[in-house]
């Protein structure tokens, strides 16, 4: 089974991390990379993508003639996705055991951030029995 | 598995066998599909029977009867026309002369000339020129660049699509084309080599090393092409760049800029390969962008520490460089230069005017180096503010959180 796990970041100006110390981000970047290693390792990787700062995001849809129209994002949105993993796991309790480590990932001064993941299982195209 | 020096031997082989191939068959597209075969039943049947006495005659018989069981079998579906424009029978055709194992001609360069044709976009170049010349699986490449392998695979047969309609064949180009041809190629190899530097948060581990596969392109392309300067900058450009590798990435996989890099950790054999090409290359006239800029990598490479670099040499190359090509990124590395022989102030008084330049006022690297000078020059404040903004504006993550450790550094 594939899950999507999503990791969204607070909407409004900045990263939150540019405000830690330097040696919090520094701790908080090797608990990713060493999550995304231990993921890899263990075969449960399937993809996995960190997303450009809010700020750079673009809200599209077509003109009339089908041409697109780019606007800046609403500012009232009151989240973003920072990031996403797709692991590939037996069940969804384990999608959740993942989901939960990545949560406790290191905010400042060490201590775990507890952020929330949004999981959700990817559908697939044939059915199973195909 | 087939081991290491058998796997590069097969790469190597692959451009002389799809040459050998085409020549005789016509039919590119087809004959490419029949050596990705052929390099299958290798890797299949040579680590349990071994490799055979002569692996280019092997492959070749072998891809020629795929080939030919291709043809049949789409002959008899008939769902395909003159895929094989011979009035040889295939059996004739199958009774390959001695001289086929024996390299009288080497097809590389033709068939870079083919892969890196102007009429495809990059990212078809790229893919064909991995597969037809580089030898590499379909799945390899799709992992390399972290796409799934269908949409690879479409890529790769709509590159192949693009080179039988436009007509293009497997011949030198004229005296008049072969600049911007050679141009083509050379592009090729080098967005290829790019791209192994990129990093990405996805499952990294598993990637092809692109950097390497671009060199070992660059110095097939040299092997055959040994009268072209640029072709010598480019390999040594490769060279000099990818020997810091190592020392360019920190524990938290963050960026290590050139001037906090353990040099130590430099691969000195690159170094040196790189910069004995480049000083063989440079004196015989007709410098280009790649010579010029593997002459500022070597200046970096040679230096014990930034204080020993010669930067007063490297502003003058920047300032060659712009002859050629006047382009906002280019004066923003000579501003750096500037910075470094006269100081941050001389450094910001140069870089002032490309805030205004529309191609560059949102460029992360625009806003790092204002930053960087910045701090050289005392004002923390303004240091601050621009390593934000140009961590907010990167695309690559490691570069991203360089820029977010300097800023919090400077709290």
């Amino acid at each position: 089974m594939k899950f999507m796990l999503m990791m969204n970041t607070p909407a409004g100006g900045d990263y939150q991390i540019m405000k830690w110390p330097e040696q919090d981000i520094k701790n908080h970047m090797t608990f990713m990379h060493a999550i995304n290693a231990k993921l890899q390792k263990a075969g449960e990787l399937a993809d996995g993508q960190g997303l450009s700062a809010p700020s750079k995001a673009k809200l599209v849809k077509a003109a009339p003639d089908g041409h697109p129209i780019t606007d800046g994002v609403f500012a009232e949105a009151k989240e973003f996705l920072a990031g996403f993993w797709i692991v590939d796991v037996p069940t969804a309790e384990r999608a959740y055991e993942i989901a939960a480590e990545i949560s406790m990932a290191p905010g400042i001064g060490g201590k775990p951030l507890f952020m929330s993941l949004e999981v959700r299982e990817v559908m697939f195209v044939t059915p199973k029995d195909a | 598995m087939l081991d290491r020096a058998t796997q590069h031997q097969l790469r190597e082989l692959t451009p002389q066998v799809l040459g050998a191939l085409v020549r005789r068959y016509g039919n590119f597209a087809a004959c490419e599909d029949a050596v990705q075969e052929a390099l299958i039943a290798a890797a299949a049947q040579w680590p349990d029977k071994g490799a055979p006495d002569n692996p280019r005659g092997w492959l070749i018989r072998v891809a020629a009867r795929k080939l030919i069981d291709d043809v049949r079998s789409d002959v008899a579906r008939k769902n395909r026309e003159h895929l094989v424009v011979s009035a040889v029978s295939p059996e004739d055709q199958m009774a390959l002369s001695a001289a086929d194992a024996i390299p009288d001609h080497d097809d590389t360069l033709d068939l870079l000339f083919m892969c890196c044709h102007p009429s495809l976009t990059p990212p078809s170049a790229i893919a064909l020129t991995l597969r037809a010349v580089g030898g590499l699986t379909t799945p390899e490449i799709a992992a390399a660049f972290l796409v799934p392998e269908a949409t690879m695979g479409q890529r790769i047969s709509r590159a192949k699509q693009t080179i039988a309609d436009s007509g293009v064949a497997i011949e030198r180009p004229s005296d008049d084309d072969r600049r911007t041809r050679l141009a083509a190629v050379m592009h090729t190899l080098y967005l290829i080599f790019n791209e192994g530097y990129t990093t990405s948060s996805g499952p990294a581990l598993t990637r092809l090393d692109l950097a390497h596969e671009a060199i070992r392109l660059t110095r097939m392309l040299h092997r055959v092409a040994p009268d072209h300067a640029e072709v010598d900058g480019l390999l040594a450009l490769m060279l000099l760049t990818d020997a810091r590798r190592e020392a360019r990435t920190g524990s938290a996989g963050e960026l290590v800029p050139l001037d906090e890099q353990d040099r130590t950790r430099w691969d000195a054999a690159q170094i040196a390969e790189g910069t004995a090409l480049i000083a063989a290359a440079f004196p015989r006239g007709a410098v280009g962008p790649y010579q010029i800029q593997a002459a500022i990598a070597a200046c970096h490479d040679e230096a014990a520490t930034v204080d020993a670099t010669d930067w007063a040499e490297i502003r003058s190359l920047y300032g060659l460089l712009l002859r050629i090509e006047d382009s906002p990124m280019v004066r923003l590395n000579h501003a750096v230069a500037t910075a470094m022989v006269d100081g941050p102030a001389a450094g910001l008084s140069e870089v002032a005017p490309l805030a205004k330049d529309a191609r560059l006022k949102d460029h992360h690297r625009l806003h790092a180096v204002r930053a960087h000078l910045h701090e050289r020059a005392g004002d923390t404040a303004a240091a601050i503010s621009g390593y934000a903004k140009a961590a907010e504006l990167t695309s690559s993550i490691a570069e991203r959180d360089y820029l977010l450790m300097r800023a919090a550094r400077l709290r």
